[in-house]
């Protein structure tokens, strides 16, 4: 910014400046961008942080310990149901648990499989888009079709079958491997990279029209002309220009991901208690609508999380999509 | 020509499609003949796995389920296989033993394919119109309002959104039916939770195709040639500014067939989410493969429908 | 100049002019009433009256074979569609006379003669003879029917042998038809509860004629030739299951319900929705009735709650160290504070359990339990070698995933037990859940630590809850053998005088809770359900929890009128008053 801010004082017309920072600002002036980045750092402090605080409370005389040990997610009290109330924020559910306590830790959780699956996704979409579109030819469209066949399918459908039936094995491999305690991150896993797996289309389609357009300009042929070999210009010429588009998919794959992963923990198939997300947590609070009792804190709070977190990150996305300008499928 | 082709590979797909469910719902540990109360005697466990050709080879199992091949039992006498996928009879059920998997298909299909399509028609219904609003007036309040709305519908789950229905339309002020799936009633509140997540991306859509539209060539144009903005907007710009959302159909149509799960889950609707849940984790074998690839068929049929939309719509497109 | 674009064929100008309401955003709101037609049309295909009766019977059945069915709410439908010798009481649950008028028991108790009614006929109008009975107890045992529960026809001479395989000829099954209205029956030992039996699913009156003419999906024949006071018109599997009365049945005049639909509903919260907004008017299942509410749903007076014959208990795996101890198994039950889950979790929903038995069974008292000592627990945990709990392994205890938001206690009550051993004995138990196929083949093939099991009774007799832990019985996850243990079951079953054997059975017993203990009983069921008992009358509390469909009827008048319609039944009938 320095740099900028010299140019214009010594010239009397600003420098051109490179694309990175034309998206930069452009992106500053996006209002509801700025504000739901702003947000989700919040988020993600208050998420990291409050794990920690609680550590440090728990050492830190009696005071402090009973706080702790109030807002330890996995404590049972006998106070089952207790709306939101001064010790506890957000209420407290059937066992007794602080709500407030298991909607941060269950942020840990659905943020997690949001970014690493977002990470499986964009690893191999971008491989598969990027071959692709090197390629060309019969290449091209061989693997472009695959993609075209798996998109009209309801890949959600393989997930859930595949979560069921093979979740045993890697549970028993993890066992044997590991310790029995890595067993209870199978489904974790699984869950990172079954939704991963399902979630590379779009990319794929985006990094594959990006790279075919590339592949033709002038630099990368005279790159080639060079000599250079298809490493080099894969990595140094080709990549690097994509990953503007890349960043504004991988902001609209997370809250994607993360809604795949609530609707799974809403039908039982993700999070195994007892680890809470966001999906398990606003499943448990719907299971207990009735007529008589509304505990709508079980089921407001989750629920506003989740949907502010979505909100921001939609609003992030468009915002890089505005910066960069891109014009994608979708 | 080319919707031949694509046709005619339907065909090995669905193959290749429930041969992989086979081979994943037998992989599986558990088998759907644990009973919480065991038999007297494990004589008669045997007796059903017997029944249910459980303890045939794998590749034979398969055989039978697709109805190609033969055997020869004890005396030696040659059976073909009767009945099997391609006589279009999907198996028995396990798990419901008095039904087979077309019973519940039978069931279950035309209680979610009607939610699915009401959904849809919502979505599109809402979508459509405040996607066009919001683009033609840009940058005024309807524009704010509408994408805010928008894109509130995109980030509310229907897990989220159908209970908070639920509580405050049919268990608050006791307007709709609290489940089930019995009268005109019944299908409002899951149609709205189904479609609102869609209409939500619809109108996102429609507005970025039409802002992309009306700053196109052929729009300035035309408008330089004196033609009125209305007339010019909905004659021409409409017809492409849809496209972003025809091709998005294929998609749609999938995620809201898969979205009804949990829909049917809150409002306790008899579709076919249910059974294939319940399936999956009962290692209910036939059902689970039987509705992936009905799931499978229908999909590809429904994509089929929204390609040659497409053609229709965009005179630029061309399949050889 | 001219902007009319020229479709290039007639195809497009015809789709064109279809899609024309979406070119305008005011036409575009002709795709909503669309939609809202749509919506009426969809909705139209279900325009049936309305049942009598809606009942909330739990999960799915499986099936409604009665050779087949083991579910509580397939039991339910079944046994008003098919009916046997004997049906049971409403009001206690004994057998009452049935298919069968009255019937001669022989000296020995083991040869029972029963003499059916004349006038049989089944509701599609053939008629119900001696052949019928037998055919469908012949079927129950052929080993290629495969029912799970064959088991209750062992009682019958040389019912296991042909079940298993070891004899072929169905002939030599101890049950005949003497004459076309006398079915004899000949049974290995004297069986107390032969008459409840005869009134249990797996000996129910199956039509011959249809199972004959469409092998296994004869429940799919419409209409169904139903030998009981219903018959089947419609079965939407997950949703409901709608019976007529059936007009044939012997006892039609008694029947008062014309329709009456059973819907399919897991979920507790749901149930209770459908119920307060008037779409159910019975739920009993007690499955269905969430626990977190039971203190405002007990003060209710449409809420019923009777002990049950139910126990829910844990289990350990005898043959894994450390549970080979029985010191060890010992000492955990000692420290389970029985009271502190029934307060905390379960409430009105259970009773604490001291022994395996529950309450209110007949001829039967059972014996007194090990009770609640951590103390002496302590003690014996450091005799077995684990002082204080130091060295003791870590432990899981399983238990299984609820099933479609049905309101189940497992995990609060492994909560429970875990903080209990923690903190009385020290030592570390892992709570698993596992999905429910998983959790059965664990217990099942033995390969878990600790779990958690319940069993209902099937008749209303101690034999049913003690012969599960005979050594060879499939349902004694346990692992745990006793030969001294059998040979007393064996002895008992041998035993004529009701006295001696009840002491028989109460030796077995206490050995098995306060010596072996490979079990720990947590809490016996009491049966809840709810239904306005002003309104609905003939759903009697009973330690079956079993509601013959054909005993209950509505009030047509408020009660305030006093007109209230008399049942006009032989039996004795509670004429409740507000």
């Amino acid at each position: 910014m320095s740099d900028a801010n010299v140019a214009e004082s010594e010239s009397s017309r600003p420098l051109p400046a490179s694309p990175g920072r034309r998206a930069w600002r452009r992106f500053r002036h996006n209002r509801p961008a700025v504000i739901s980045s702003w947000f989700l750092a919040v988020l993600l402090l208050v998420v990291l942080g409050w794990p920690a605080l609680l550590a440090i409370a728990g050492h830190a005389g009696t005071a402090g310990k009973a706080f702790a040990e109030q807002h330890d997610p996995d404590a049972l009290s006998e106070g089952q149901f207790q709306p939101p109330n001064v010790t506890h924020w957000f209420g407290t559910d059937v066992h007794g648990r602080d709500v407030f306590s298991r909607t941060l830790y269950g942020a840990q959780i659905s943020l997690l499989v949001g970014a690493v699956g977002t990470l499986v996704s964009l690893i191999i979409g971008v491989t598969w888009g990027a071959v692709a579109g090197y390629l060309g030819g019969r290449w091209d469209s061989g693997l472009m079709r695959f993609v075209d066949i798996l998109y009209s399918l309801p890949s959600i459908i393989f997930v859930i079958v595949l979560i069921t039936t093979m979740e045993g094995f890697l549970k028993d491999w993890l066992a044997h491997r590991a310790s029995a305690e890595w067993g209870k991150f199978a489904r974790l896993l699984f869950l990172f990279f079954g939704l991963g797996a399902v979630s590379w289309l779009t990319m794929a389609r985006i990094v594959r029209g990006q790279v075919l357009v590339l592949r033709n300009r002038s630099f990368v042929e005279a790159s080639r002309v060079l000599g250079a070999g298809h490493r080099h210009i894969l990595f140094r010429h080709i990549l690097p220009n994509i990953l503007g588009v890349v960043i504004v998919y991988l902001a609209l794959t997370i809250p994607a991901i993360i809604l795949y992963e609530s609707f799974l923990s809403y039908l039982g198939l993700g999070i195994q208690p007892p680890m809470a997300s966001w999906g398990s947590l606003i499943a448990d609070g719907a299971g207990q609508i009735n007529t008589i009792r509304v505990y709508w804190w079980l089921l407001v709070f989750p629920g506003a999380m989740l949907v502010s977190t979505l909100l921001a990150l939609n609003y992030l996305g468009d915002g890089f999509r505005d910066a960069w300008d891109v014009r994608g499928d979708r | 020509m080319y919707f031949v082709r694509r046709i005619l590979f339907m065909f090995p797909l669905l193959v290749a499609i429930s041969l992989s469910s086979f081979l994943l719902m037998h992989a599986a540990p558990g088998n759907p003949f644990d009973k919480e109360r065991k038999p007297a005697s494990p004589q008669i466990e045997r007796n059903l796995r017997k029944k249910y050709h459980a303890d045939e080879p794998l590749w034979e199992q398969y055989l039978r389920y697709l109805g190609v091949g033969w055997k020869h039992d004890e005396q030696g006498r040659l059976h073909w296989f009767q009945g099997g996928l391609i006589r279009g009879d999907f198996g028995p059920s396990l798990k419901n033993r008095d039904h087979s998997v077309n019973d519940l298909i039978a069931q279950g299909l035309p209680v979610s394919l009607p939610l699915g399509l009401l959904a849809f028609g919502f979505a599109m219904g809402l979508g459509l119109p405040l996607g066009f609003i919001t683009a033609v007036k840009r940058g005024k309040w309807e524009d704010y309002a509408g994408s805010l709305l928008a894109i509130l519908a995109v980030c509310i789950p229907g897990l989220v959104i159908g209970p908070l229905l639920l509580v405050i339309f049919a268990i608050h002020f006791r307007w709709f039916p609290v489940a089930l799936w019995e009268s005109p009633m019944h299908a409002v509140l899951p149609m709205i939770a189904l479609g609102l997540y869609f209409a939500g991306k619809v109108a996102r859509l429609m507005r970025e195709g039409m802002l992309n539209v009306m700053q196109s060539e052929f729009i300035t144009t035309a408008r330089a040639k004196g033609m009125s903005e209305n007339r010019l907007l909905l004659k021409h710009g409409v017809r492409i500014a849809i496209l972003p959302v025809v091709s998005y159909a294929g998609p749609m149509l999938a995620d809201l067939l898969t979205g009804s799960f949990v829909i049917e889950s809150i409002f306790q609707i008899p579709g076919l989410g249910t059974p294939f849940v319940n399936a999956s984790t009962g290692s209910d074998y036939c059902v689970v493969v039987g509705l992936v690839i009905l799931y499978a068929v229908l999909l590809l049929g429904l994509n089929l429908v929204v390609d040659i939309a497409y053609v229709f719509l965009d005179p630029r497109v061309k399949y050889e | 100049m001219n902007f009319k674009t020229k479709p290039r064929s007639k195809w497009r100008r015809g789709f064109r002019i279809l899609i024309a309401p979406a070119q305008c955003p005011i036409r575009a709101v002709q795709l909503l009433f669309f939609a809202g037609s749509l919506l009426l049309l969809a909705g139209c295909t279900r325009n049936e009256p309305r049942a009598d009766l809606v009942i909330v019977n739990g999960a799915e059945p499986q099936s409604l074979d009665p050779a087949i069915m083991t579910g509580e709410p397939d039991l339910r439908v079944v046994t008003s569609i098919f009916e046997g010798l004997t049906r049971l009481d409403p009001t206690n649950a004994l057998p009452i006379p049935g298919l069968a008028s009255n019937w001669d028991i022989s000296a020995d108790q083991k040869v029972y003669t029963f003499h059916m009614r004349t006038n049989l006929v089944w509701s599609t109008g053939e008629p119900l003879t001696a052949d019928d009975v037998i055919y469908s107890w012949l079927r129950a045992l052929n080993p290629e029917t495969a029912s799970d529960y064959a088991g209750q026809l062992y009682f019958l001479k040389n019912g296991e042998e042909y079940n298993t395989g070891v004899i072929k000829d169905p002939s030599l099954v101890g049950c005949k038809a003497l004459d076309r209205y006398t079915v004899r029956a000949e049974l290995k030992n004297p069986t107390a509860f032969f008459l409840d039996l005869c009134a249990f699913p797996t000996l129910l009156t199956v039509p011959r004629q249809t199972i004959e003419k469409y092998g296994d999906r004869w429940l799919s024949a419409r209409p169904l030739p139903s030998s009981g006071p219903y018959e089947l018109v419609a079965w939407r599997v997950n949703d409901k299951i709608r019976v007529r009365k059936n007009e044939r049945y012997w006892d039609a005049a008694n029947t008062k319900l014309g329709l009456v639909d059973f819907l399919a509903i897991a979920s507790a919260p749901v149930a209770l929705n459908l119920y307060e907004t008037g779409a159910a008017d019975v739920v009993w299942d007690k499955d269905l009735v969430p626990t977190e509410l039971m203190d405002v749903l007990s003060k209710r007076p449409d809420f019923h709650s009777f002990s049950e014959l139910g126990t829910y208990f844990v289990l350990m795996n005898t043959t894994r160290k450390p549970f080979d101890d029985p010191r060890v198994r010992q000492a955990l039950a000692l420290v389970v504070d029985k009271d502190r889950i029934i307060r905390k979790i379960i409430k009105q929903g259970g009773i604490p359990a001291d022994s395996l038995t529950p309450p209110g069974l007949a001829r039967y008292q059972s014996p007194k339990g090990l009770g609640y000592d951590p103390e002496k627990a302590r003690r014996l945990l450091a005799e077995a070698g684990y002082p204080g709990g130091k060295g003791f392994p870590r432990v899981q205890y399983i238990f299984n995933a609820p099933a479609g938001g049905a309101a189940v206690p497992h995990e609060k009550i492994g909560v429970e037990l875990q903080q209990m051993w923690h903190d009385e004995l020290g030592i570390e138990v892992e709570l698993r859940q596992l999905e429910w196929g998983t959790y059965l083949s664990a217990e099942s093939h033995l390969d878990y630590d600790m779990g958690r099991a319940s069993w209902i009774g099937d008749y209303n007799d101690a034999d049913t809850f003690l012969n599960l832990y005979l050594s060879d019985n499939g349902n004694n996850r346990t692992g745990w053998k006793s030969e001294v243990y059998d040979k007393l079951l064996q002895s008992a079953d041998e035993q004529l005088d009701p006295v001696a054997r009840e002491k028989i059975f109460q030796k077995a017993e206490a050995m098995l809770i306060r010596d072996a203990v490979p079990i720990i009983p947590l809490y016996y069921y009491v049966g809840l359900n709810y239904f306005d008992d002003r309104k609905i009358k003939g759903i009697h509390n009973n330690v079956l929890d079993q509601h013959p469909v054909n005993f209950i009827w509505k009030v047509k008048t408020p009660p305030a009128t006093g007109a209230v319609q008399s049942p006009g039944m032989a039996t004795v009938q509670l004429i409740e008053t507000r």
